[in-house]
């Protein structure tokens, strides 16, 4: 199956859909096809899951000790 | 510190009998409707604010505003979309609050969305090194490069890949549409890969061969 073509800029414009596999099929084939050709595309596509992967698992926002508590006492005390 | 004494607990009952409590004073109900999204309201505020400080007393005010509005909550509706919503609006409001003129530069450029979005480089980075992240540099390189990005991508990105809510929720919850939402990541998350791969330049993949194929500067 031959598919057409797709440029860099318009692989960059969907990369992130891409990765969050929500493109259309045939979109999805050509853009298959350009990544095999195309490296630097590759690198920003593997760049790109990188820092997906990375923010889901290496960024924490720990609630600062006793948060909870000091909430609870402003629900209470108004 | 228990001058208010413990939460009473209230684990058996709906959200809508909660809230009904809740909207008839009874603040113990409330606060069990808020427990559960305690780290996602303060999340959000630090999302907008940047400052754990600020983050903390902006979800106490938007947890008291909800309070006090509680009967404008649609029963139909998500607890934690609400209050979410109602936290971001808060945030945005201290931060115009403290710092007019520097937060309407930044998220309101003349360019707006349309313009289009170039890496910067293409460097190779194909491995996360594991070694890296135990060690906490990623770490801080990652929140570094979080805390650099204008507010209006950091707030998408916080929402859609750490708090992991859907392109939906985030659209609801921010007032923007869907395709913003989207495109807002991928302005995020392009940003954050050109901040964060330079890094790794000369640790992470310089010794592999192909690096230099892929980056002929």
């Amino acid at each position: 199956m031959s598919v057409i073509e797709i440029s860099c800029l318009e692989v960059w414009r969907e990369i992130s859909n891409y990765v969050d596999q929500d493109v259309a099929p045939e979109l999805r084939a050509r853009m298959e096809a350009h990544f095999k050709s195309c490296a630097h595309c590759k690198a920003v596509l593997d760049g790109t899951r990188n820092v997906v992967k990375l923010v889901a698992d290496g960024v924490e926002y720990e609630l600062p000790a006793g948060f909870s508590q000091r909430l609870y006492g402003k629900i209470k005390e108004k | 510190m228990r001058r208010m004494g413990a939460p009473a607990t209230y684990s058996g009952l709906s959200q809508p009998e909660l809230v009904r409590r809740a909207c008839e004073g009874d603040r113990d109900a409330f606060y069990s409707l808020v427990r559960p999204c305690e780290r996602a309201i303060y999340v959000a505020a630090i999302s907008i604010v940047n400052n754990a400080a600020d983050a903390e007393e902006v979800a106490q005010e938007a947890v008291l505003k909800a309070f006090k509005h509680l009967a404008g909550f649609r029963a139909e509706a998500k607890f934690s979309t609400w209050l979410i919503q109602i936290t971001i609006n808060e945030a945005r409001l201290r931060l115009r609050k403290d710092r007019r003129h520097l937060y309407e530069s930044l998220d309101e450029p003349q360019t707006g969305e349309e313009g289009e979005y170039s890496p910067r480089d293409f460097a190779d980075w194909r491995e996360i090194p594991s070694e890296a992240l135990k060690r906490g540099e990623l770490r801080n390189a990652l929140k570094q490069a979080i805390a650099s990005l204008p507010p209006r991508y950091r707030e998408v990105l916080i929402l859609r890949d750490i708090q992991n809510l859907s392109t939906e929720e985030t659209a609801e919850i921010l007032g923007i549409s869907q395709g913003n939402v989207k495109t807002r990541l991928l302005r995020a998350r392009l940003q954050m890969r050109d901040a964060l791969a330079p890094g790794i330049d000369g640790n992470w993949s310089s010794g592999k061969p192909e690096y230099k194929k892929v980056r002929p500067w």
